[in-house]
């Protein structure tokens, strides 16, 4: 680091700590976490606390009671509602990281006929509505007999747009031309030049564009809810919301609005831990993307 | 392959000519090719099916035949289709912009360096991202709620009167709420990641200057997230105009307040498949494509507008 930056450096930190900035983050940390405080105070409430309760804050612990409810619920539901979650978004993100990372790469270092057209279609293809796109797949998909699996699901998951985008422009920074050229010259085939060297250096792109498009497919609710229609393949999203509709259809104190406050927490833990724990990766992953964007 | 190619010589020294440009082109291709099967299987084809199946009309009688453009016609004059055009539109002209100048402030403050725990700020603006928008909505839904929502008891408490969320005039703002407040954080990391790839020596330069970190931000930070903002404001606009999970949820907790038709996407979905009409529901979801389209135009205008070099 040069001296003046240092100095700069110094400078800025003998002033942290002011006081309006500060305040208004305050302010807004309060409206960003009240509503997860919420959830997880409400999860450990029996129903009729619920109802009797002050709402922030707790009454008598039921949450292990909760837990085992949810679980339990016609005949363990949940239980499948995780697990196709966990395979939805795990399949779709690793299929997807894959074709991004192999397209961001042909795109960013080659030059082909119809590559500019072809790279703004992908892109452009943001703008369709997800219903013009699911209502023709889904009736594509019962022609092919493969509505209500896994496949219907998890197949329009794989194209990321979003991940060809963020690989081209990470690829593009990362992945010196000389040292592509150095190993042509060497007679390395470009199968091996991408699996052994260019690989590697798109490794922290990679897991950004794995994160986003598992939390993308985790949080998915339109496509599902097309698709599938046994609940036993259904996905957390779409299986919670119909038990709130049931339950607030039902309403009152047959209702199960503990199970489904409980099931809605647990789903998201999952996805808050990835991303604080894989903060540094998809961090750093989007910054490379973002060099040249 | 026989088409004038731009200069991609520069790469391949000392002329080993036709057949090394040769090979990049089919490498080019070939890498990319996995990626492109797919996406035109299965966004090429049904787009393509789509814009088939909008040109015909189910018949009651034997089967569908072609009416040319009557669906779109008749799309254009459909109250109900155009009133969730201009609820959305509505919806897309507030919520998008509160949104993102509230990201770009948490962005500014948490790069100003004056804030202390800026990292864990952060992180909890962020989070909410985290938080599928279908469990977001459950979850405000519970919030707004009469029955034990949170709100309805510290209203009590302070001695004022219950507000009705979810009543016809506010329920657009409670949806807009959950939206902004799940995808404030997403969009503030665009803009720390764009503020990030900023040269140093540009900050150095507004220091000696004597820029503070006010003017610092107003000056020489904003004007260089312009390329983010552009990226956060299409994708927001996209978002909002094709409004779909939160209504959806609200529609079983406020039946009375969001029809069939609120929103265009939720009118397209009950068309297509509670009423069984897939062409009208094809033509119309294209008319909704059209208007995204214009949108994002129209965005992209003004941020070209504003922002000529001068």
């Amino acid at each position: 680091m040069s001296a003046p930056a240092a100095a700069r450096r110094a400078s800025r930190r003998s002033d942290r700590g002011a006081v309006l900035p500060t305040l208004f983050l305050l302010a807004f940390l309060v409206y960003f976490a009240v509503p997860l405080a919420w959830l997880v105070l409400a999860s450990t409430k029996s129903l009729d606390d619920l109802f009797s309760s002050f709402g922030l804050w707790f009454a008598h612990f039921n949450l292990l009671d909760n837990v085992a409810e949810t679980f339990s619920a016609e005949d363990g539901v949940y239980w499948s509602w995780l697990r196709n979650t966990l395979m939805y978004s795990g399949v779709a993100a690793v299929g997807a990281a894959l074709l991004s990372v192999l397209a961001g790469y042909g795109f960013a270092m080659f030059d082909f006929t119809g590559k500019e057209v072809l790279f703004w279609c992908v892109l452009g293809s943001v703008m369709v509505p997800t219903t013009a796109l699911a209502i023709p797949t889904y009736l594509m998909f019962s022609r092919l007999g493969i509505t209500n699996t896994p496949v219907s699901v998890i197949l329009p998951s794989l194209v990321s747009p979003f991940g060809v985008y963020l690989m081209r422009m990470y690829a593009g920074s990362a992945v010196p031309p000389e040292l592509i050229e150095a190993a042509r010259i060497d007679g390395a085939s470009e199968w091996l030049i991408f699996r052994r060297i260019a690989f590697r250096l798109l490794a922290p792109g990679l897991v950004t564009v794995l994160l986003f498009t598992f939390v993308a497919t985790w949080n998915n609710y339109f496509l599902p809810l097309v698709m599938l229609s046994e609940p036993r393949w259904y996905p957390l999203t779409v299986g919670l919301a119909q038990w709130n509709a049931q339950t607030s259809a039902g309403g009152g104190a047959t209702s199960a609005f503990n199970t489904v406050i409980c099931g809605s927490l647990i789903s998201i833990v999952p996805l808050i831990l990835a991303f604080v724990l894989l903060q540094r990766h998809w961090q750093s992953g989007l910054a490379g993307g973002a060099v040249k964007g | 392959m026989a088409r004038a190619r731009r200069p991609t010589t520069a790469r391949v020294p000392g002329g080993r000519g036709r057949k090394s440009l040769e090979r990049h082109e089919l490498a080019g291709a070939a890498f990319t090719l996995p990626f492109v099967g797919l996406f035109l299987a299965v966004f090429v084809a049904p787009l393509l099916y789509a814009l088939y199946l909008s040109l015909f009309r189910e018949q009651l009688l034997g089967g569908s035949t072609f009416v040319g453009l009557d669906n779109f016609a008749e799309g254009l004059k459909d109250e109900a289709f155009l009133s969730g055009i201009g609820r959305v539109g509505l919806f897309m002209l507030v919520q998008v912009p509160v949104m993102l100048v509230l990201a770009l402030v948490f962005a500014l403050i948490i790069d100003s360096d004056r804030v202390r725990f800026a990292g864990f700020f952060r992180l909890a603006i962020f989070v909410p991202y985290a938080v599928p928008t279908v469990i977001a909505a459950l979850m405000w839904g519970f919030l707004y709620g009469r029955d034990f929502g949170p709100l309805t008891d510290v209203a009590g408490t302070l001695g004022i009167g219950t507000p009705n969320f979810l009543g016809e005039g506010t329920i657009l703002w409670s949806i807009a709420n959950v939206s902004t407040w799940t995808f404030t954080g997403l969009n503030m990391i665009v803009f720390l990641t764009a503020l990030r790839a900023v040269p140093e020596e540009l900050y150095e330069a507004a220091a000696v200057d004597g820029a503070g970190a006010l003017r610092t931000a107003l000056y020489v930070k904003l004007p260089l997230l312009r390329p983010a903002a552009l990226v956060c404001t299409i994708f927001s606009v996209i978002g909002a105009l094709q409004l779909f999970g939160e209504p959806q949820i609200f529609a079983a907790i406020a039946p009375q307040v969001i029809g069939k038709s609120y929103t265009p996407n939720l009118y397209v979905y009950n068309l297509a498949f509670a009423d069984q009409r897939l062409n009208y529901a094809a033509a119309l979801s294209f008319l909704l494509g059209a208007v995204v389209f214009v949108a994002s135009f129209l965005v992209v205008s003004v941020f070209r507008r504003h922002g000529a070099p001068r």
